[in-house]
């Protein structure tokens, strides 16, 4: 009936793990009763969770992806105390616990924390850059969001029933096959990433389609703003690279399901094609993540210094180069697995190349500092941190990419800092000046700049002690994962580490005490222009936040930065002739069904309660017929309502006028 | 790619374009399937035969199933279909690369 | 109030190329998962481990009546999307319901032929490269079954809706997906069947 699920998949192996549950659980009741008093289901059901529209979309990608960050810091944090304990002695994790710890480490900040951080931003923004009401498959877009948050999930249920995987973020085999490994932890793994994965393809197809199909008149590709054309490139990637990853984990699921023999170490098992498959996909990954938050600090310096971006075409040319390029240097991430020189030389150099475009753009927002009036916003201080930090990364990175280098470091805690050193500056500081940028135009109001500055410093001197030190444990010969270790001098060095992550702590406390200033503040430091950073693009020629419908009428472009363009012309604020009725995208609730029957599907399927998979999947197979039967998706906002809504904003726009003057 | 909203296709070239397809692809597919009945040519070359008649074969399906061509197809399909090839290209040749020589130095 | 109406037909046109540039790009994504899937398969050929290969469970003529009836199939399929641009519903209906048969006896074929060689010991489990044979094939069959399920959808709604803008929109796509699918099987037999029999 319950497959193998029995009492015993309860954690109560060690007083940290039922912790761990205790806290999930707890804290999901907390939300529950917290909704249950402030009697706010129904708004919430209608207003969020069925809702189709992008800001409302991305706004919840951003939400899960903030839940996800504190899951998956607190992983962190508790590594860097085990291994600034454990000389000589076990710690205070069990060597199972810690080895579940840095598996959902990497699987939730990739997957589930940089992922839906990443989605969200251009859900919010693409979408007002480009003039258009909404993406080009709205409902497919809350559909991806739900299978989304259905891996996130799965993998904070592994915390309460039974365990996660302790193979490492990248499930490599035989370790992971169902010889070595024949619990559930390695299915909670793969079947969180192949559902998540499935939402991120469809984000990458929609996001394509959008922006390729639906931009405002005059809206030409070479005048799209640098975010945007770096969300194209990502949105290309992701529809093109997720698939590898769905072979990668979907064979290692055949492997472990039916005992087939891919990547097994007997009966003809190739287990080093699964590297090969996962890094496909893994390397293209890193540029799914790290493009948009190019496209995030290119907006942020020339907003913060008061001048166009510099060299925008050579920009664009770097991203769509490193966005090829970034197919074609896979192998490094498994130099040592054993192939000839000719084969190692040949990914040496993509991996060399592919530094290029990255260090052209370095000097494209340096330049255009140069000279400008630059105003030190937190998002500044994110770019500015990024910029020094990212270089010491890409350093190291070139370091390793050469073959005979990175056979001494491979495996060190070296690649650890490396490889964090370019996703801690290069995505998460990115998104976090994103966040920081647009929450305005997100919410109608700022957020505090004194408690977001004290965030950036804790991150940036946090990550620095952090990671400086692994760097020079891996010259050492520190293994990366180790759960205990018996040389002395390594000590020192991790318990500065730990300190490092101590700062970070602080750093998110500062994150959230500004989320907290922020809106008990919020009347006073709203923002009824639309435009509080003195702004250059689209986005902020709308209201903030903007009406469903984003733009009362299509804007006409003609420059690479409209709103500068219409300021200089002195069209902004305009009002139209007249409106129009428009038509918008009704709310759907099967995208919540679907990403609810997929989490209990996969949940089926990690357990083998084979009914349970057969129920959920002849449900989901009829909810998708019936939704891809409806004609009638849309509705009408009439003219008059559009023209309701924007007397409103006009007249708080005169008010604020007055009341300045 | 066609539209199905274009209400003036001429319907009477959309059958000869079916029906060429379908004559080709027969052709293209009794080919390979004849020399392997046969044994007519060497292992070698009939390998070539095979690889070259199924790509043949899949431009024809391209061209007379799915419509593609150079006036009609929306410059995005085109560029995603070519984008898609090269990916293709680089994956698989990349992969056969790398594993048929780890094979090598590995069992030899 | 024909102007409202021009700017609702050119809506809908609109919102047919974004769906059909949608699916054309979901189509890639899913050439690249055979693509790997092939890639895997020649890999692993060779990883008999003792058992069967290729030569001694593949059976020509079954591979060759398979072809004929996705080649027909699609060739039908093209009628039927012929039939739906001149309105003419019952020829649309009869269309599918010909590719249907076609396509259901493919699917049949394929399942006798898995059928057999499980019975014959030389199951996905028995070694390498079985696992890398069934699941490529498998895969290309199971999404002719979804093609299958979705003719028969299509033909539901052609019969209850008519030849409606929305109905003759997903009849394209669904065009779209069927005709990919016998190119994957144009490298399923190029790669798998005739180079196995060699």
């Amino acid at each position: 009936m319950f497959g193998r699920l029995t009492i015993e998949a309860l954690p109560l192996y060690s007083a940290i793990a039922a912790g761990g549950a205790a806290v999930t659980v707890g804290g999901a009741l907390l939300v529950a009763i917290a909704i249950t008093w402030l009697g706010a289901w129904r708004y919430l059901w209608t207003d969020w969770l069925t809702s189709v529209d992008h800001k409302r979309i991305g706004v919840m990608y951003i939400v899960l992806a903030l839940i996800m960050l504190l899951r998956g810091f607190v992983d962190a944090i508790m590594m860097r105390a085990q291994q600034a304990m454990a000389l000589n002695s076990g710690g205070y994790l069990p060597p199972e616990h810690f080895d579940q710890i840095f598996s959902s480490h990497g699987t939730i900040m990739i997957f589930f924390m940089a992922m839906p951080f990443m989605t969200g931003l251009i859900n919010i923004i693409v979408p007002l850059q480009i003039g258009t009401r909404d993406v080009a498959f709205p409902f497919l877009n809350s559909l991806s969001l739900w299978l989304t948050a259905a891996g996130a999930g799965l993998v904070m249920v592994s915390l309460v029933i039974g365990k996660f995987s302790t193979a490492g973020w990248t499930g490599y085999p035989p370790y992971s096959g169902a010889e070595a490994n024949p619990g559930v932890g390695v299915d909670y793994w793969i079947w969180a990433i192949l559902i998540s994965g499935v939402g991120s393809t469809l984000s990458g197809i929609n996001f394509v389609v959008t922006i390729l199909k639906r931009r405002a008149p005059g809206l030409t590709l070479m005048r799209m703003t640098p975010f945007t054309w770096t969300a194209l490139c990502a949105s290309v990637l992701m529809a093109f690279a997720f698939p590898a990853l769905t072979v990668a984990c979907g064979l290692l699921a055949l492997d472990r399901l039916f005992g087939m023999h891919f990547f097994t170490n007997a009966h003809g098992g190739n287990m080093m094609n699964y590297p090969n498959l996962f890094w496909i996909w893994g390397h293209p990954e890193v540029y799914i993540l790290i493009l948009p938050a190019f496209g995030i600090f290119s907006e942020v310096v020339s907003t913060f210094s008061k001048k166009r971006l510099f060299g925008y075409e050579s920009l664009v040319y770097a991203t769509a180069a490193i966005a090829i390029l970034s197919f074609t240097v896979w192998l490094h991430h498994f130099f040592t697995m054993g192939s000839s020189p000719n084969v190692n030389a040949f990914f040496g150099i993509t991996t060399m190349v592919i530094a290029v475009p990255t260090g052209v753009k370095v000097f494209n927002w340096l330049l255009t500092m140069y000279r400008g009036r630059i105003d030190f916003h937190p998002s500044m201080m994110w770019t500015i941190g990024f910029m020094v930090t990212f270089v010491i990364g890409g350093m190291t990175g070139v370091l390793l990419a050469i073959p005979s280098a990175d056979f001494l470091m491979h495996n060190t805690t070296f690649l650890v800092a490396h490889f964090h050193n370019m996703i801690i500056p290069g995505v998460l500081f990115g998104y976090l000046a994103g966040y920081m940028y647009w929450f305005p135009k997100a919410f109608g109001f700022a957020l505090d700049r004194k408690w977001g500055l004290a965030s950036f410093w804790c991150w940036m001197i946090g990550f620095y002690l952090a990671f400086m030190p692994l760097y020079l444990l891996g010259f050492k010969g520190m293994p990366r994962r180790m759960e205990q270790y018996n040389d002395p001098s390594w000590q020192p060095y991790l318990m500065v580490a730990a300190s490092g992550a101590a700062l970070i702590l602080v750093g998110i406390a500062c994150m959230v005490m500004q989320l907290y200033v922020s809106v008990r503040d919020r009347r006073k430091t709203a923002d009824v222009t639309g435009d509080p950073f003195d702004g250059r693009t689209l986005e902020w020629a709308t209201a903030s936040p903007p009406p469903a419908y984003n733009f009362a009428v299509l804007p006409e472009i003609r420059d690479r930065e409209p709103l500068l363009d219409m300021k200089e012309r002195g069209v902004t604020f305009q009002r139209p002739a007249a409106y129009e009725d428009i038509h918008m995208p009704k709310n759907s609730a099967v995208g919540v069904v679907m990403g609810g029957l997929a989490f209990v599907l996969g949940f089926a399927v990690i357990w083998h309660i084979w009914w349970l998979v057969a129920a959920c999947g002849l449900a989901m197979w009829i909810v998708l017929i019936a939704r891809s039967s409806d004609d009638e998706s849309e509705f009408r906002i009439t003219a008059a309502e559009v023209k309701q809504i924007e007397d409103a904003r006009f007249r708080a726009l005169a008010s604020q006028t007055t009341s300045r003057t | 790619m066609e539209h199905p909203t274009a209400g003036h296709a001429n319907s009477g070239h959309g059958l000869r374009s079916y029906l060429i397809g379908f004559v080709l692809a027969v052709i293209l597919t009794a080919i390979p399937f004849y020399v392997v009945i046969t044994h007519a040519l060497p292992p070698q070359s009939t390998m070539v035969v095979i690889g070259v008649t199924a790509i043949l074969q899949i431009l024809v399906h391209l061209r007379f199933f799915l419509h593609l061509n150079f006036t009609s197809t929306p410059k995005e399909n085109l560029l995603a279909i070519v984008f898609a090839a090269v990916l293709i290209f680089i994956m698989v040749g990349g992969s056969f690369w790398i594993m048929f020589d780890l094979h090598t130095r590995m069992a030899v | 109030m024909s102007a409202a109406v021009t700017t609702h037909e050119s809506e809908a046109a609109e919102a047919h190329e974004q769906r059909a540039f949608g699916f054309w790009l979901y189509l890639m994504g899913d050439a690249v998962i055979f693509a790997l899937l092939f890639a895997t398969y020649v890999i692993m050929v060779d990883n008999t481990a003792g058992g069967p290969a290729g030569k001694a469970l593949f059976s020509l003529p079954n591979a060759a009546i398979e072809t004929a009836l996705l080649l027909v199939s699609s060739t039908t399929f093209g009628f039927a999307s012929l039939s739906s641009k001149t309105g003419n519903r019952g020829a649309v209906l009869a269309w599918l319901l010909l590719t249907f048969v076609l396509g259901a006896g493919f699917v049949f074929l394929e399942l006798r032929e898995f059928a057999g060689l499980i019975k014959a010991g030389a199951g996905p489990d028995r070694s390498g490269f079985l696992s890398a044979f069934f699941t490529l094939v498998g895969t290309h069959g199971l999404h002719v079954s979804v093609g299958l399920t979705w003719i028969l959808i299509m033909s539901g709604q052609v019969m209850l809706k008519g030849l409606s803008v929305p109905v003759t929109s997903r009849l394209f796509r669904l065009g779209l997906f069927w005709h990919f699918l016998d190119i994957a099987w144009v490298g399923i037999f190029s790669i798998v069947y005739l180079p196995g029999l060699l």
